[in-house]
């Protein structure tokens, strides 16, 4: 087992090192300085600016560079937020997307294992066919658009709810909260679905019937545990898929996450700041997709003895 | 002589007999998999209401007497009505709401569908490759993919949009190479086991070059799968798509998508609600029918599910 | 026997018969249509007796075991009887079926690698049947594990015990089980195929052990097969069954030496035998089962029988032709040496 987890960890680097070094050649090879809407600046100014941040020194000085500071952590300083470093503006941002999203994350899973379940095990019936047509219209129907009409109802209409702004209150989480998990909860929900009813139909489950325990039994101990391991695998996109959707999310709440931010320094060109966020969540991915292997590997005992 | 001629009608008969055997037993995949996908009503019903949007799309924008960026300076923000002649309404420049969400429809999809060729060609050709050659290449082609399925794509796509500017064709061509992954591991998985089948076995005792072994007996047996993928792929990007342009980062004005018309809809949705149910209704509907016909195909081409 | 409402193991033998098979019908509801994989069936069984149910696959008696033990796909339907000790199976609720299942009735499969569970270790396989139908505390249905595994010649049981089924060997799944199935002694052991997944060494072992489980815990197994070489060594009693019905059944040595139906014939010259010095031929039966979903009237068995004639274009009644000796052919077997 331990073997196992750190073949899967030396994985995780190479992956982290192509992520920073494609983020960073794919920035500098950009038509255009990050100063440059900045027209009427003096030559003089900008030499200092491009001198301040380096923009002067070969490529793959400055490649080596920005690779020492992100293994100190340093994600340098905004370009735009000229106060702000990129590090303090994730810091600041983080906890509050870190909530929503772990939020969601645990709506999402608990929602979707329990309706696939139901479904599985009322198989082609009216419920079943409800709640997947339910599914389905959660992972068609992007958030962007679910967020506005569910304001627009909710709070605009009804004023049941802030139709957005940040507080650290439970009034301002509900409605991103649920819009986030929505298609992540579908998808869970049709993912459970299918296996369980793949689970059900395999031989051993058969076997456990014939030992003459009760359904309730077979279900909780011979069936729920494989039917769970590809949600399991399922996290790690689903993590992606909510760190993505927190993006529009964050948008149309106005909440001051790190998609915010995001999205603000992808309009403004800020190269520091949109770098510093790629990086910082593609390396929560990997490294939750690290964890979520070795909790497979746990649960299924076949894994690591290959 | 008799005999003779009572001979054929023997043989005939004989024919007749053995003919009708296959002809009880043997439906061809595809024949059988129509066959079970217009059974299926949901998939049935949202064939036709995607081919009515698709001729609405396409059509619609000839047939209403307003064009895309007219401005109607008498009818400002002027909610949904027939005596204006503005059926969807207009938005605040004036314009015609129903034509603008008939034009943001054509390019919503043909995104869908040009990114989707790109991602098929990318996936197709690498799968097939990794799957058919196998072994070491084969472990080294599905390493990278793994690596790539570990980024965080729509976050490379929003920083492609910041680098290179906001440009339709990089639409296209970086949403479908983020889609291709999904292809290349499903073409690979079919490859491989396709590559154990008798036939392929015959065909490389016979001397076949690889190439022809994949292009003439890998390929066309893919196409099962890959019909499949293209249907749930196509919703997938134009979801991509309206994601970026709902940003802002996507097709820029004077030109329009759904999810566009979504962002601009959702700016004023308290004043003018119908900007915003409109185009998301086009949208919704569009990506929920693609999604049941592609549930529905692969529920009748995969033999797995006959029970 | 507790709540299943036979008071101890005794009182339920005395007078009643172990299992009794009436009419049984089973029935599949398929995109293409109805499907009677079981039509009619009767067959008895005494206590201490084995029977072997033979017949091609297709021929139904996988499906005729699945349904006493109500493990029938969920499009299965069953219609007749199938009295244990008295009672109806077909009819009991889930609750009361279960307490059957395991305890009184146990069955083992055909594929031991799926049939056992991938993802818990046998020892929490094992136990769970003796917490659920004895309520014995863990430790003392573990030693009985322990020792039921020795029974069946587990090698180091203690260590083993704590591994997953992916850690044996097919034919040590098998015995696994073997070993699980009898945990509880039932009165009835159903063995669907035990033998047609493993190797042709480890199938032998298997069969003798089987053998010797059987004096020894004195249970009645009800032998689903197409292997006559496991039925030679095995059963008391044999019944034939081709296209879902019975087409004969008769006591073992006279299916052997005095097969009556075309098709028991026809079965047994398609064994293979070692012991013919010479020329041998195989004699396979030509042709294929029928289609169930539209078999042809009459005889089932017709269009490949050797001695078809025209009456068979009806369907032949089970018939007695000698004590213990059932046919479903218009011939008798004298012709049929």
């Amino acid at each position: 087992m331990l073997n196992y987890s750190l073949r899967r960890l030396a994985w995780a680097f190479p992956t982290l090192l192509l992520l920073i070094t494609v983020a960073f050649f794919m920035i500098r090879v950009a038509p255009g300085g990050p100063f440059d809407s900045e027209k009427n600046l003096p030559p003089e100014i900008e030499q200092n600016l491009n001198a301040k941040y380096h923009l002067d020194e070969p490529l793959v000085q400055q490649y080596f560079r920005y690779l020492g500071q992100i293994l100190r952590f340093d994600f340098g300083p905004s370009f735009q937020y000229r106060d702000w470093t990129v590090n303090q503006l994730i810091a600041k941002g983080f906890p509050v997307s870190l909530s929503i999203g772990a939020l969601a994350m645990l709506l999402s899973f608990t929602l979707g294992i329990g309706i696939g379940t139901i479904a599985a095990l009322r198989q082609n019936s009216v419920l079943d066919h409800g709640l997947m047509g339910y599914a389905m219209l959660g992972i068609s129907i992007p958030n962007f658009v679910i967020a506005p009409l569910l304001i627009l109802v909710i709070s605009v209409y009804w004023g049941w709810l802030p139709s957005g702004g940040w507080e650290w209150n439970w009034r301002n989480m509900v409605l991103p909260v649920i819009t986030l998990a929505m298609p992540v909860t579908a998808y869970i929900a049709r993912l459970m679905r299918g296996s369980m009813i793949e689970v059900l139909h395999s031989d051993f489950i058969r076997t456990a019937r014939a030992k003459g325990l009760s359904e309730m039994t077979v279900i909780r101990r011979h069936a729920m545990k494989p039917a769970l391991l590809p949600v399991i695998s399922f996290m790690g996109p689903a993590l992606a898929g909510l760190i993505t959707g927190s993006v529009v999310i964050e948008k149309i709440f106005a909440i001051p996450g790190i998609g915010s931010f995001f999205v603000q320094g992808a309009m403004n060109r800020d190269y520091t700041l949109v770098m510093g966020v790629v990086i910082f969540y593609g390396a929560l991915i990997i490294l939750f997709n690290f964890l979520v292997d070795l909790i497979y590997a746990w649960l299924n005992p076949r894994v690591h003895y290959k | 002589m008799n005999g003779a001629k009572q001979q054929p009608a023997v043989v005939k008969d004989a024919f007749a007999q053995a003919l009708d055997v296959p002809q009880v037993a043997g439906r061809s995949l595809w024949e059988d998999a129509r066959h079970r996908l217009f059974k299926n009503r949901a998939a049935v019903f949202s064939l036709g209401l995607l081919l009515l949007i698709l001729v609405l799309v396409i059509v619609g924008p000839w047939l209403i007497p307003w064009d895309a960026d007219f401005t109607d300076w008498d009818n400002i923000y002027s909610p949904p009505s027939i005596a204006t002649g503005h059926y969807f309404g207009t938005d605040a420049v004036g314009r015609d709401l129903f034509v603008r969400t008939l034009q943001g429809g054509r390019i919503s999809l043909l995104v869908g569908l040009v990114a989707t060729v790109v991602s098929l060609l990318i996936g197709v050709t690498y799968g097939a490759i990794a799957g058919y050659f196998g072994g070491r290449i084969d472990q080294v082609m599905m390493r990278i993919v793994d690596i790539f399925y570990a980024m965080p794509f729509m976050f490379f796509v929003i920083l492609l949009m910041v680098v290179f500017g906001r440009n339709i064709i990089l639409v296209f061509i970086a949403i479908g190479a983020i889609n291709w992954l999904d292809m290349a591991r499903i073409v690979r998985g079919q490859t491989l086991s396709l590559k154990r089948t008798e036939y392929v076995e015959a065909a490389v005792a016979c001397g076949a070059t690889p190439l022809q072994i994949i292009a003439r007996h890998i390929l066309p047996n893919l196409m099962g799968v890959v019909v499949v993928y293209i249907t749930l792929t196509i919703p997938q990007v134009i979801l991509v798509e309206s994601f970026l342009s709902f940003l802002g980062l996507g097709v820029q004005e004077p030109m329009t998508s759904w999810g566009a018309l979504v962002n601009d809809g959702s700016q004023d949705m308290e004043s003018a609600p119908w900007m915003l149910i409109f185009p998301a209704v086009f949208l919704s509907i569009t990506l929920y029918c693609l999604n049941y016909v592609g549930d529905g195909l692969r529920d009748a081409l995969d033999p797995r599910d006959r029970v | 026997m507790r709540k299943f409402g036979y008071k101890t193991r005794s009182m339920a033998v005395k007078g009643k018969k172990l299992l009794e098979v009436e009419q049984l019908e089973v029935v599949f509801n398929t995109r293409d249509g109805e499907v009677k994989a079981v039509n009619k069936l009767d067959f008895s069984m005494q206590s201490g007796e084995t029977l072997a149910i033979v017949g091609e696959s297709g021929s139904g008696k996988s499906q005729t075991a699945l349904a006493i033990m109500k493990l029938l796909a969920a499009n299965g339907k069953t219609r007749g009887a199938a009295r244990f000790y008295g009672r109806n199976l077909l009819e009991m609720t889930a609750t009361e079926i279960n307490e059957v299942r395991g305890e009184h009735i146990a069955m083992i499969f055909q594929d031991p690698t799926s049939s056992l569970n991938p993802y818990m270790t046998i020892e929490e396989q094992m136990l769970e049947v003796l917490m659920r139908h004895r309520k014995m505390s863990r430790k003392d249905a573990r030693l009985r594990v322990l020792e039921m595994l020795t029974q069946v010649d587990i090698p180091d049981p203690e260590r083993r015990i704590r591994q997953y089924p992916h850690e044996y060997s097919g034919g040590m799944q098998q015995r696994v089980l073997i070993a699980m199935g009898l945990l509880c002694q039932p009165e009835l052991l159903i063995a669907d195929e035990p033998t047609t997944a493993l190797d042709v060494t480890v199938q032998d072992q298997i069969k003798r052990l089987m053998r010797e489980l059987k004096e020894k815990f004195n249970t009645s197994i009800l032998l689903i097969t197409h292997d006559l070489g496991v039925v030679a060594g095995l059963a008391d009693k044999v019944l034939v069954m081709y296209a879902g019905q019975l087409v004969e059944s008769a006591p073992v040595d006279e299916i052997f030496y005095r097969p009556r139906h075309p098709y028991t014939a026809a079965l047994l010259k398609a064994v293979p035998r070692l012991d013919q010095v010479g020329d041998y031929d195989m004699h396979p039966i030509p042709g294929n089962p029928p289609n169930l979903l539209k078999l042809p009237k009459g005889c089932a068995f017709r269009n490949r029988c050797e001695m078809a004639f025209d009456a068979c274009a009806q369907m032949p009644e089970v018939r007695e032709v000698a004590p213990g000796h059932k046919l479903r052919c218009f011939l008798d077997g004298g012709a049929l040496k």
